[in-house]
């Protein structure tokens, strides 16, 4: 023992760990979240009580993973944990999905990240059967305003659920692919997964 | 106007092993899980109103909170002494102080506290002084007397 100290204590690191991942996996967090890995990239799937919040390229707020957990911290509450269990739905869902096996989700979703506009626009867009698409044009007139076909591109743009709400089923009157909240190369990889045979 | 938070599991991520080893030092190895599910299930419901001047400290309150907690529904029971807590077998070289550790326990409470918050908990004077409601002056005080109690037991 020192004159006028002590040295802490030991303490084995991994128990530490195992605590922290325990507390993660039960204590009532206001937003349980995971990460999903896809064929077309790694995604922060999102839940609250209600359902799934969001489904997000983790390069989608240009900081990684960190930025894009950040953004729900900011916009519903930063009582978040890291619960994987809690997703493992999602992850069921999206896996069947793309290895072709799963042509609609049957998940709970929570619109708490969509404005009123949006909302409208996203639910229109979540009728789109797997293996069609629509137009701006056309979800803009089920989101009850026909002439508002490029808020609802913005709409779709500001999607905080893609795949699951699949917003990639929506392209231009003239068959352009326009624009994806995930890149145009994603957009592609969707469309070709459900055997959507594209233009030129 | 509020400033965002960063979500609760990097704030968990960055203080767990922090609170565990002073958990661990307070109430045992047995008893620290409890102790520390307990400390971040209150430190997440009081999270958004937390100061982020210090989130060190403050989990720290919490946990000293928590550990007196146990020590009291200890006393209740009145579970017969004599389970200190385990600790470890100095390793290495190194020469370690764990040993001292079982006897911080003997201290009058104050001494106690004010022991394990500066140096299992790392705090500053003034952040003992903080989470136990008392001045830095006293919290020094405490912790030098507990010191040289820890001391002279030793030597005699």
């Amino acid at each position: 023992m020192n004159e006028d100290r002590l040295a802490p204590p030991t303490f084995d690191p991994a128990d530490a760990a195992a605590a922290a991942a325990r507390f993660a996996a039960t204590a009532p967090a206001d937003v349980h979240y995971a990460l999903v890995d896809s064929p077309i990239g790694t995604l922060v799937a999102a839940a609250t009580p209600r359902g799934l919040v969001t489904l997000s390229y983790e390069d989608r707020r240009g900081g990684g993973t960190d930025a894009v957990l950040d953004w729900v911290a900011a916009k519903l509450s930063p009582r978040m944990l890291e619960a994987p269990a809690k997703l493992d739905g999602v992850r069921r869902e999206l896996d069947e999905y793309f290895e072709g096996r799963r042509r609609a989700f049957d998940l709970p979703i929570d619109w708490a990240l969509t404005g009123d506009f949006t909302r409208r626009v996203l639910k229109a867009t979540a009728a789109i059967p797997f293996g069609q698409v629509s137009t701006y044009g056309a979800v803009a007139a089920e989101a009850g305003n026909p002439k508002a076909s490029r808020a609802a591109g913005r709409a779709l743009g500001a999607n905080p659920i893609p795949i699951v709400v699949p917003c990639h089923r929506v392209i231009g009157t003239n068959g352009r692919l326009t624009g994806y909240t995930g890149g145009l190369d994603r957009k592609i990889a969707l469309l070709e997964l459900e055997g959507i045979v594209l233009p030129g | 106007m509020l400033v965002p938070q960063e979500p609760f599991q990097r704030f968990l991520d960055a203080h767990r092993d922090h609170v565990w080893r002073f958990l661990v030092t307070c109430v045992g190895r047995d008893a620290a899980d409890d102790a520390f599910q307990e400390t971040f299930l209150a430190a997440l419901r009081a999270y958004p109103r937390m100061r982020p001047d210090n989130p060190r400290a403050w989990v720290l309150t919490i946990a000293h909170r928590k550990a007196l907690d146990h020590f009291r529904a200890r006393t209740r029971h009145a579970v017969p002494v004599g389970d200190l807590p385990e600790v470890p077998a100095p390793e290495g070289p190194e020469p370690r102080d764990d040993g001292v550790w079982a006897r911080v326990h003997a201290l009058p409470p104050k001494q106690r506290a004010a022991v394990l918050l500066r140096f299992a908990g790392d705090l500053t004077h003034a952040e003992v002084g903080a989470a136990m409601g008392t001045s830095e002056e006293a919290a020094r005080r405490n912790a030098f007397e507990g010191l040289r109690t820890l001391r002279e037991e030793m030597t005699s």
